[in-house]
């Protein structure tokens, strides 16, 4: 067997922390991690936010970022313990031997400075290239990974290009100095699902074509099952399960592993429409003040009493403004909206407060969803009293039932939103909207900021109360797993109009249009082989490249 | 809840610079304009300062007019706030032409220097302590305006206020109920150092002769009276700089105390 | 047309607007208050007679507008009026002033930008530790001082008790600029102070923000060393916030030298202002202010403008 390239025992990672009002204290936030990584290989390193997979990555680096510091165990990089070398030594791993692709490219580059210096930086300047045969392997680079124009990309600035194009540029900066290994720290989370695809492909073919080692760090386990060899679960800090790619899918043993594979596998049986819908959108067309282009175009939709319309689009699509109408917070230029069989007002400030309680809104962000100044209490009455005028005794019993409808439980009347989790809040803000007794609740990329299984948790509640409440949802998504598991119909959005729409099964049976296609096709399924699958059949490229 | 011990410092002396002003006549020795004996004797059993340039007790002097300099920087700092304030809030809230014309009028204020408007409103004006607040305050809330519309706006684009513009609320509880709980702690931080700026203003205003007129007290005043003596190495211009001094800084302590408390807050329960 | 010039030659009309604006409101401030100005200038006991002469003279008799009109095309032609205790003429006995004044706040400007500067750069190197407390412990305490009070301290102790350099700072022309220097040389420590304070502070908060950007990050991941980082890196995005800080602590300097010319009887234009502020001298108040008010919004223009021009984002358009 090869000598590994990187060999971690035992690593132990702690940070300090500022509590407000107390003293700092140190807590340790990875217990103790060990794996190897060979030459060519590539690990993906998987968990939720907090598992502290970013943090072992740059652990590799003998970096800690903020206040984190490596308090125990090796790493050694090409046999040479890291940990145990001074500074000096290693400046001359970071950037040569190990690199890394951070998260947001956009964030990473410099924007003062031409891109082409930034990716021929490190190589010019641990001495592995000359000048000149630094910018010749970048302009290779730049054509390995599917730049436009590669020749001159490099002399742009960060801002010219596009947020797709600049993940590719990052990922070229990281393998211009010819490296052993890099580090890539979500590479895809903050882009575009359709780009997201693309610039999966093109490290991929990179990494294959360069025979780097790589740590793959990502919270979707469909996504670095494309591109790894092995995978290590980490939760809080501590392995769950390590092994082959293929045993982590196909065979997981762990409870937590099980779980992560079958994420987004929950089943919806499609509901048949009714003869009156609840809300009717009818050629609404709408644009933002001060701006001359239509970001809604002729849009057309029907949503049935209890149950779930989604609108899935990408970033841009116009499918939140179409809430904002709905809503009355953007009145329309032309069209109109029917909600139980009575035409809406335009804008909000005119609409009886019937129509304001039958329609509710739960929001992408449940942290700025929420006052912070309020306990769960008050957030949940305060719907309770002001349409219903309920008080005293009678709030509380309603308000218990909410929370025991969101299974929340005991003792969460008088708590913060700031000390809950993610999911609990969105479960607060669920509980807010229900309060209401909405016929028609409004859920703008409800799970899109939480962690899958936390999110798969939100969407089995939301299905569940709607069997309870009979209420309908407009589900606002750019996500199609997430379609699959709630909708009834589908309208599926595009530059401002609605380029497919009809019941679930018809919209995502073939014969597609190119973009649903694309959009389809750009889910990261849970199967080993599946990107090479894709690239091969599409028709149709992303925006974002 | 604990309070740092730097907080509690800014809390002591500024407490005690308080309770000195509101009692000022039970404490000070001597009358506020009385000659009681000759011209700058040092400091001594009688004095515990000395006396000043026209033989009043110097300590006597500094307790009346740290009451002055209080008062006015207290009335002044309060209407820079309610006016500042309501304004921002008011501008926020409404948006659109409303918020524009009164932002750029407050633009257009903040272009002169604070001093130099106030030298030339003060050059048709009579130098009373009503005029001095009014204009103190009213230059002043153009700062508070900003502060007040920027955190306003700030919140309200927050999806909390939307949530509750989209229930029916009426404009009272979006402002009183989710705006200002969480405006209010970067409000009282700021208000401590406008607090700070009136004290020096009036003082300053008051050392070129344009403030407070003899023979009323106020520390600004009182280095002007005995600037002169600076040159015979006589140092009773000097208390009301330490005077002054021990004030703001203790204030700015308290500020920087109630503004890392804010961010705190964000975190966790009040 | 490239963007840029777009932008920055929208920026100058609007400083120009401002000024317009100010000058409006100087004047306005000046006349339209409630109060007659020459009632205010002569006092109570003036005779209806004398009254009368000086609003005659002061052109009160006319609409507010029309004289607003007749002062600012003086000014748009160089002529300032005529100073109403002396009856001299305004324009010359403020140019030698104004000289003056900006010969101090220059000196004081040349030894505290670089001094902020470094200072700025020393507490974020050294951030949390011994020389950031003490360097914002003793910003603090010069913050919460009025100028004045650090002018009569720093005369007591220098000047008085260690017998350095004069305590009074008269100029003339037939001094040497060494001689000059030494008389200055108390009034531009204060200045330095007191803008020192305010222009390390924000110093070292711009620095700090350029340096936790994630671009600096990526610097140090590629094995750079800290001042190659700070060099290549994190100086030519600071430039811009700091130029900014430069300017807009000379706008405070200027209001800063109003203070410090009284404290050392500096012939200055700010001794100059209040004299006359005192004096209820009107033509003489109005002039000085729409001075400062140039002075000032023409820094805060320069800063402006410089934000622009080292925006990447606006100087490489996409």
């Amino acid at each position: 067997m090869t000598e590994p390239l990187l060999k971690v025992r035992g690593l132990k990672i702690g940070a300090t922390i500022y509590p407000p009002g107390e003293k700092s204290r140190e807590i340790e936030i990875v217990h103790g991690v060990d794996f190897d990584l060979a030459p060519g290989k590539v690990l993906g390193l998987i968990g939720e936010s907090g598992a502290g997979k970013s943090t072992i990555g740059l652990a590799s680096m003998a970096y800690g970022r903020g206040g984190v510091e490596i308090t125990g165990g090796t790493v050694e990089v090409n046999g040479r313990d890291i940990l145990s070398s001074g500074l000096r030594d290693v400046r001359r791993l970071r950037g040569a031997e190990v690199t890394y692709v951070s998260q947001s490219a956009a964030a990473s580059f410099n924007p003062a400075k031409q891109i082409m210096e930034q990716v021929t930086e490190a190589a010019i300047f641990q001495n592995k290239f000359s000048k000149k045969e630094a910018e010749e392997r970048a302009v290779e680079l730049f054509r390995k990974l599917g730049l436009p124009d590669p020749e001159n990309i490099g002399s742009r600035y960060p801002h010219q290009v596009s947020g797709g194009q600049l993940q590719r540029c990052m990922t070229a900066l990281a393998l211009c100095p010819q490296p052993d290994l890099v580090v890539f720290d979500e590479p895809t989370t903050a882009l575009d699902v359709t780009t997201q695809i693309d610039v999966l492909a093109a490290i991929k073919e990179a990494i294959r074509d360069t025979g780097v080692a790589a740590l793959y760090i990502t919270h979707d386990l469909a996504v670095v099952a494309q591109v790894s060899d092995h995978i290590m679960v980490l939760q809080q800090g501590a392995t769950v399960e390590y092994g082959t790619t293929d045993q982590i899918i196909n065979h997981p043993k762990e409870d937590y592993t099980k779980a992560l594979v079958s994420v987004r596998s929950i089943q919806h049986e499609e509901k048949q429409p009714t003869e009156t819908p609840v809300l009717r959108v009818e050629g609404i067309t709408a644009r933002y003040k001060g701006t001359n282009f239509d970001v809604l175009k002729n849009i057309n939709v029907e949503l049935h009493p209890g149950q779930t319309l989604a609108v899935v689009g990408e970033s841009g699509s116009g499918k939140s403004t179409l809430a904002r109408v709905i809503t009355g917070l953007l009145p329309p230029s032309s069209g109109k909206i029917t909600f139980d069989g009575r035409e809406l007002t335009p804008d909000l400030p005119t609409r009886p407060l019937e129509d304001l309680r039958e329609l509710q809104m739960i929001y992408q962000m449940a942290d700025t969803a929420m006052n912070p100044r309020q306990t769960v209490g008050t957030i949940i009455g305060r719907p309770l009293e002001f349409y219903f005028g309920l008080k005293g005794a009678e709030k509380q019993k309603r308000i218990q039932e909410l929370l025991d409808e969101i299974e929340l439980g005991d003792g969460f009347q008088d708590r913060y939103p700031a000390e809950l989790s993610g999911g609990q809040k969105q479960r607060v803000c669920i509980a807010r909207a229900l309060a209401a007794k909405p016929k028609l609740i409004i859920c703008d990329e409800v799970t899109s900021a939480l962690d899958p299984l936390v999110a798969d948790g939100i969407l089995k509640l939301l299905l569940n109360l709607q069997k309870i409440e009979d209420v309908a949802y407009l589900f606002i998504t750019h996500d199609l797993a997430t379609v699959r598991a709630i909708a009834d119909s589908i309208a599926v959005m595009f530059q401002g109009e609605v380029v497919r729409y009809g019941p679930k099964s018809q919209v995502l049976s073939p014969p597609f249009d190119d973009y649903t296609d694309l959009l389809l096709s750009s889910v990261p399924e849970m199967k080993l082989g599946w990107l090479e699958e894709v690239i091969a059949n599409r028709k149709m490229e992303s925006a974002g490249n | 809840m604990r309070i740092p011990i730097s907080a509690l410092i800014g809390l002591f002396f500024t407490g005690l610079f308080f309770v000195m002003a509101i009692i000022a006549p039970l404490i000070a020795p001597y009358g506020m304009a009385e000659v009681v004996g000759d011209v700058w004797e040092a400091p001594s059993d009688k004095f515990l300062l000395g006396t000043d340039s026209i033989g009043r007790d110097l300590l006597s002097r500094m307790i009346y007019g740290g009451q002055t300099t209080i008062f006015i920087a207290t009335a002044a700092t309060i209407l820079s706030f309610v006016t500042g304030s309501v304004l921002g809030f008011f501008a926020a809230v409404s948006g659109g032409w409303v918020d524009q014309v009164i932002s750029r009028f407050v633009d257009l204020i903040m272009s002169i220097p604070s001093l130099i408007f106030a030298l030339v409103v003060l050059s048709v004006m009579p130098t009373t302590i009503p005029i001095l607040i009014i204009l103190m305050g009213l230059l002043d809330s153009t700062r508070v305006y900003r502060l007040a519309r920027a955190v306003a706006v700030d919140i309200t684009v927050m999806d909390y206020v939307e949530a509750a513009r989209l229930r029916g609320e009426k404009i009272g509880w979006i402002i009183f109920r989710e705006t200002l709980p969480n405006a209010l702690s970067p409000l009282v931080a700021e208000m401590g150092l406008r607090f700070i700026f009136m004290v020096l203003f009036v003082s300053t205003l008051s050392f070129l002769g344009l403030g407070v007129q003899p023979p009323q007290a106020d520390w600004g005043g009182i280095v002007k009276e005995n600037k002169e003596g600076i040159n015979y190495g006589i140092s009773a211009a000097l208390y009301p700089a330490y005077a002054i001094a021990i004030l703001c800084i203790s204030i700015n302590l308290v500020a920087d105390w109630v503004l890392n408390r804010t961010t705190s807050l964000k975190g966790g329960r009040g | 047309m490239h963007p840029i010039v777009k932008l920055v030659a929208q920026r100058l009309a609007l400083g120009l607007l401002l000024l317009f604006a100010a000058s409006i409101l100087i004047f306005a401030g000046t006349s339209i208050l409630p109060g007659d100005v020459a009632q205010q200038i002569l006092g109570q006991a003036a005779t209806p007679e004398a009254l009368e002469n000086l609003r005659r003279e002061l052109g009160l008799n006319e609409p507010a507008v029309t004289r607003y009109f007749s002062w600012l095309g003086g000014i748009l032609q160089g002529d300032l009026g005529t100073a109403l205790t002396n009856g001299r003429d305004i324009a010359e006995s403020l140019s030698s002033r104004l000289s003056n004044t900006l010969f101090l706040a220059f000196w004081a400007a040349v030894i505290a930008v670089p001094l902020a500067i470094f200072l700025g750069l020393l507490a974020v190197r050294y951030k949390d530790r011994w020389p950031d407390k003490i360097i914002s412990g003793v910003t603090l305490t010069t913050i919460s001082i009025p100028e004045f009070m650090i002018g009569y301290v720093l005369i007591y102790w220098v000047s008085i008790k260690w017998g350095m350099f004069s305590s009074v700072a008269i100029i003339n022309d037939s001094m040497t600029l060494g001689q000059k220097l030494n008389a200055i040389a108390i009034p531009v420590m204060v200045l330095t102070l007191v803008v020192l304070a305010h222009m390390m502070r924000m110093t070292r908060a711009a620095i700090l923000n350029v340096m936790q950007s994630a671009y600096i990050e990526t610097a140090e991941l590629k094995g750079l060393g800290m001042l190659k980082i700070i060099r290549k890196h994190a100086f030519p995005n600071a430039i811009a916030p700091i130029v900014n800080v430069v300017m807009l602590n000379l706008a405070y300097l200027v209001v800063g030298v109003v203070v410090v010319e009284v404290v050392f009887a500096y012939p200055g234009m700010g001794q100059y202002l209040v004299d006359h502020v005192s004096k209820r001298d009107v033509p003489v108040v109005q002039a000085c202010g729409l001075i400062f008010a140039a002075v000032y919004i023409g820094l805060n223009l320069i800063a402006d403008i410089v934000s622009i021009l080292a925006n990447p984002r606006l100087r490489h358009p996409k």
